[in-house]
Order: structure tokens, then sequence, then C-alpha cells
């Protein structure tokens, strides 16, 4: 996985709560094999006519919109269904960190997975944020490190667990790390033998 | 004394590998559920480093989220196709026991998990699905994972979890007649919201969870995901131990009665205390039928659909405005007055037997209203021999019903069952989003009992009425 220590881009607004996985990746979409191309699909329903052409309506249509790389939504974001679909086409799509005033536990989990900074801000800083993208083009900068995003006339330091901090700092595979305690597995499946075969296969 | 417990700390503690300060724990995995969906990445990362399947033993597969429930052996979708097929080579390279389309014990994975007894008290138990939440049932710490941490857990059948806040939802008081386990969650969720649960396990408590049968269980531990929940279960008593019992994965006669002891320790501690503690009265809630886009849009079936200009935030009025968009309702619609479409008996929370006997009891010596598609979709094909065995088929088929076979189906409408754009279906499933069902489609979910009156009247009915005609 690529590090991500820092970033800057510009903000794109989606204002609105409970923004589910359903809608972020939509299930037809879900049956490639691979984790990669999935971005093109990305609000497909909101995004599109039933004749593939763009809904005009819909804020990420608009071209001012085009680079974005910081995706600022509402509350609960990333909610139903655990597919990592969503945070593949997320990123595939082209953005690298997602702000919001809360996150769905799976979804929240899903972005550390696939080198997606998740960042959990207050409501009012969310709201000022969201006006400014909605007015103008509006370029924000995430510093990983240091817990703080800043843009003009707007800076807020954030939380985060150190776990998952350092994770990203060195884009570290899980699996690798979790490997390293492959002992501690060892040990516990010795003291629980017995209790633990189900029998199958 | 030590101090009380709650089971979710009790399971907790049992399945800790590593704790380190700073850091989630590491926590060992008893059961691995995977479906075709959401593992082919999972597989394809362990080959690309090299990996194998920490234990195969621990892990089952199934086939459901695309599977056909009509005309099995012609699967016309060749992506889906090949979906199913990378899950049995990937089964078959890495050696794990898996019910395909053609097995006898097929189902929707939530659904087999119970009813082969792989689901137990005490158990860890992830899926790389969302409803895992159901196996909360049995007393399991049962939840959804994405296709990274499958790939975790197949390497090293462990996952890195920060411990949960615990929350206790505590029902007193007992059902009406005709209200059953779907209304009484989709009343939780519809007070208290779609985040509530956030962070936390639940656990649910008091005399109307006692009540319940493991099915009725199952159905209310299946929609704490859509609280928000981790996951959401149910300290195991008699009726846990009384259903597992004679399962084809759990110990027999003497050992099963050590297991059996076991599970019932681990009910929570008398007097045992939770980040959180939420309460409802049972006796209060009437069927339900939600009428927008996420689960916590539900009302009574004899109230209306809301007004936006009620709300108390503009956040509110905002969702509530879109959502009547969406579904095409007007303010202050009355519930019994919205025409249907289509009607789906199906989706892992309502498919078991019991669910099937209900709606059938309903249905029985009825029509079909007119220009109404209904479709039953069993949980899984041992639920549908079980079904037929009684005839509950024929009572369906009789009634004008399609009668399929096992898979997720119409709730998700990954395969051929779709409801199409701008058209209307009472649902037994569990999300009402946006698409959900088809894009553009409409859903209303309801119980079994509820979705079984609607098709024969072609609108929402309060199905006690019809009940107590019978
Ligand atoms: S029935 Fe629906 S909710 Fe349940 S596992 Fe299948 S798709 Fe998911």
């Amino acid at each position: 996985m690529e590090p991500l220590k820092k970033h800057h881009g510009i903000v794109y607004p989606l204002n609105r709560s409970n923004v589910d996985t359903d809608q972020i990746i939509p299930k037809q979409f879900l049956k490639r094999i691979e984790r990669t191309g999935f971005g093109q699909f990305l609000f497909y329903n909101w995004r599109f006519n039933d004749d593939g052409s763009l809904k005009e309506n819909f804020s990420l249509n608009d071209p001012k919109y085009n680079d974005a790389s910081i995706l600022v939504g509402g509350e609960n974001f990333g909610c139903g269904s655990s597919r990592e679909h969503a945070p593949w086409a997320i990123q595939d799509y082209g953005f690298k960190v997602v702000i919001a005033p809360s996150f769905a536990d799976i979804f929240y989990n899903n972005c550390f997975k696939n080198g997606i900074l998740p960042i959990q801000l207050p409501n009012d800083a969310v709201e000022k944020l969201m006006e400014k993208a909605e007015d103008e083009i509006y370029g924000l900068s995430v510093d990983l490190e240091k817990q703080v995003v800043y843009g003009r006339e707007m800076e807020v330091n954030f939380d985060i667990q150190p776990y998952h901090k350092e994770m990203l700092l060195n884009g570290w595979d899980e699996i690798a790390v979790t490997l390293t305690h492959e002992d501690k597995i060892d040990q516990y499946e010795k003291n629980t033998k017995g209790v633990k075969t189900l029998g199958i296969s | 004394m030590s101090q009380p417990k709650t089971i979710i700390e009790k399971v907790w503690d049992q399945h800790v590998v590593h704790e380190e300060e700073g850091k989630p724990n590491l926590l060992y995995i008893d059961l691995h559920l995977i479906h075709e969906v959401t593992s082919p990445q999972a597989f394809e990362g362990l080959r690309l480093s090299g990996r194998k399947v920490r234990r195969p033993d621990l892990t089952y597969a199934t086939m459901d989220h695309n599977v056909p429930t009509i005309h099995r052996n012609v699967i016309k979708d060749q992506i889906s196709k090949k979906q199913m097929e990378t899950l049995e080579e990937n089964c078959e390279e890495f050696g794990i026991s898996l019910a395909d389309i053609n097995h006898p014990d097929q189902g929707i994975v939530h659904v087999i998990g119970p009813e082969l007894g792989l689901t137990q008290p005490g158990k860890t138990i992830v899926c790389g699905d969302s409803h895992t939440s159901t196996h909360g049932a049995f007393g399991a710490l049962a939840f959804g994972i994405g296709t990274s941490e499958v790939e975790h857990v197949l390497a090293t059948q462990s996952i890195w979890q920060a411990p949960p806040k615990t929350l206790q939802v505590h029902i007193d008081g007992k059902l009406g007649t005709g209200v059953t386990a779907k209304d009484l969650i989709l009343a939780v969720i519809g007070r208290f919201g779609v985040r509530f649960g956030t962070g936390h396990v639940i656990e649910y408590t008091g005399e109307a969870i006692r009540n319940l049968s493991m099915e009725e269980r199952m159905t209310i531990c299946n929609m704490s995901i859509e609280a928000g929940a981790r996951a959401g279960l149910i300290s195991p008593d008699e009726t846990t131990v009384e259903y597992l019992r004679g399962k084809r994965y759990v110990p027999e006669g003497e050992e099963f009665d050590q297991v059996a002891q076991q599970w019932l320790n681990l009910a929570s501690d008398p007097g045992a205390r939770y980040d959180m503690e939420l309460e409802i009265h049972a006796d209060e809630i009437e069927p339900q039928v939600t009428w927008g886009t996420n689960p916590s849009h539900c009302v009574p079936v004899s109230a209306q659909v809301p007004d936006p200009l009620d709300a108390e935030s503009d956040d509110e009025k905002d969702s509530i405005e879109r959502a009547l968009e969406y579904m095409g309702l007007e303010a202050n619609q009355t519930i019994q007055s919205i025409p249907i479409e289509h009607v789906f008996i199906g989706s892992c929370t309502n498919s078991r037997i019991s669910d099937l006997r209900k709606a059938a009891d309903i249905v029985k010596g009825g029509r079909v209203h007119e220009g109404i598609r209904a479709l039953v979709v069993p949980g899984s094909q041992s639920v549908k021999q079980a079904a037929e065995k009684e005839g509950l088929d024929q009572i369906f088929i009789d009634a004008g019903f399609e009668w399929r076979d096992a898979g997720c189906s119409m709730c998700l409408a990954m395969n051929d069952d779709i409801v199409p754009p701008g058209e209307r279906c009472a649902s037994t499933s569990n999300r009402n989003f946006e698409g959900r069902q088809g894009n553009g489609a409409r859903t209303h979910l309801v119980s079994p009992e509820m979705a079984a009156a609607a098709a024969l009247e072609g609108r929402f009915v309060d199905v006690r009425k019809q009940m107590s005609t019978v």
C-alpha cells in the first residue's frame, strides 16, 4: 500500500447524511473479481441517467470538481453494506481523503486498508467546508503527521487512533504486521484446542 | 467476587490473542463464513503474496448473493457465472468446504450457519457481509468485515479490532398478536435512528426478547447493522440450547450437555454495566411499514407518511423531502393508501421456515391481487425442502406466488430478481436504500405477515384485522 503522509487537493462537498455504500457503488458493479476499475461506477445512480448520460443536477458532475481529491460528506457516511468496493471506487475515482462528521464503522476501517484517510471533524467544521467548497474551488491541505487540515480561513485538528495513523504513514501491509505475532496465534490455538474444532470437511 | 460482566466482554476476553498499548486487540476468529461477492479479491491477494489459508477447517463457503433462484443450471449472466466459478476454484485450491449452487446445504450464508449448527454461542464469527450480526442471536460475537479483512482472516485466523462499547437495548412487555420480531426491530430503529449503535455492540435484553424463538431472535440481530452497530447479540438461554441440540456441527450426547452449560454461563451477569442503555416497550408496538429510504423511516401501519414541515431540523427536512420524492409519495398520505406492484418474501432477515409458515397462514385460500408479482424465496435449500414437506409451497403457488430456490434474490437484486424503476415492493428484507432492489425501485420493509397481507390486498393493510377474521 502507498503511504499517505500529506495531501493537498480540491474539496468536493456531498451534502447528504447517511450516504450508504449501495449509493457509493450499486450492486450491479460488484460482480468483478478484481480490485480495480470501480471508479467509473462511483455514485452511479446519482451521476448517470438510464441512457448513460450525465445527470446535470448532481454536483459531482459539475466540472469545477473534476480534479477533486477530498470528499466531504454528511453524518454516518458509508453506512449499510460492508462492501469494500465502496472505498475501492472512491479511491479509483481519485479521492484520497474523506471527511465527515461521523462514519459507519466498517467503511471507516475499510478506508485504511486502501490508503484512504477518513477524517472525522466536528459538525460546524464540516459545514464550513461544505459552504466554501460549494461557493468556490476550494483547496485543502491535510497533514496526517500533525493531524491537521488547513485551507484558506480554516484550520482544524483531528483525532485518529495511533495504530491507524501509523498504518497509513508507513503504508503497511497489515497481514505482514500480524504475522510478526504468529507465535501468539499458535499459542492461542494450543491453549484452546478441542473447543475450537468445527469438524468441517 | 469478580465484577459482573456482559456477554460481550466475556466473549471478547476469551478471544484476545495479543494486546498492546495504543493498538486494537488482535482477536481470534472461530468461524469465517465466505460468499462469492466479497471474497475473490481476498483470495487473489493471498495468491499474490504466496500465503495460505491458516484454518480451512474453520472456514465455510456458500453462494448466495447472485445465484439464480429459478432455472439454476442456466446462469445467463456471464460475470456472475465467473464469480461463482472463481469461488469454486478458490475453495478447491485452498481446501475450504463449499456449499455450491447444487449442494443441498446451499443458502443465504446467515441462514445456513445457524441451520448447520456452525453458529454457536461464544464464538467469534466474521463474514464479508454486514448482516453477519444475525449470528449474534446465539450469543456469538458476529460482525461484518471488508474484503481486505477477509484476506487477513484467511491468512491469520485473527483480526485487529478495538474493544467495542457496550449498549443494552432492553425490551420489556409482550408483543401483541400479529406484531412480529421484524416490527420490533423496525420500531427500535424508527425510534432511535440509523446510527445510535455506531461503535457499539448491542445486547438485546428483556421479557420480549426472552419470549422470542431463535428464528425471531435472528431477525432482531440481523438488523443491528441498520442501527450502525458493530454487532448485536442475545445471551444464550434454554431456547438457544434446544435449537442447537441435534444440529450437524454441534457435539452430541454428554459432550453436548457440557458445552451447553458453558454456553449458558456466557449470559451477561446480573448487575453488569453497559456503556449505554436504551429501553422500549413491546406492548406499544404496532406492525411497521417503512415509507422512505433508510430503515429508520418507518411508521405504524395505521399512521401516515410524515410531513417535511414537521421536521425538527433542516437536515431531517431535506432527508424527508428527498425520500418522499424518490419513493413517489405525498406528505401525510396514509400508509394503507399506498398501492404496491411487487412482494418479496425472503432474505436473511425473514426467510426461515417459521417466516414462511406465518406468511402461508395469511395467504391460505386467498389470491394474490391482480397485477402483483409476488415471490417467495426460501433462505436455504433445506428451508425450501422443509416447506415443501409441509405443503407450504402449494399454498403459495395456489395463491399465485412464485416459489423459488434459495438465495439473496430481490433483497439486493444482483441476479434477475429485480424491481423495475419506479415500481413499489413490499419486502421482508432489511434495506430500503435507493436502488437496493433495482435502479429506481421503491422498497417498503415489512414483516412476512404484512407482506403476505399486502400481496392479497394490493396495498398495505393491518394484518391484525385479517387475522381476526379467520
Ligand atoms: S439476503 Fe440480503 S442482506 Fe442478507 S446477505 Fe443476502 S444480500 Fe445481504
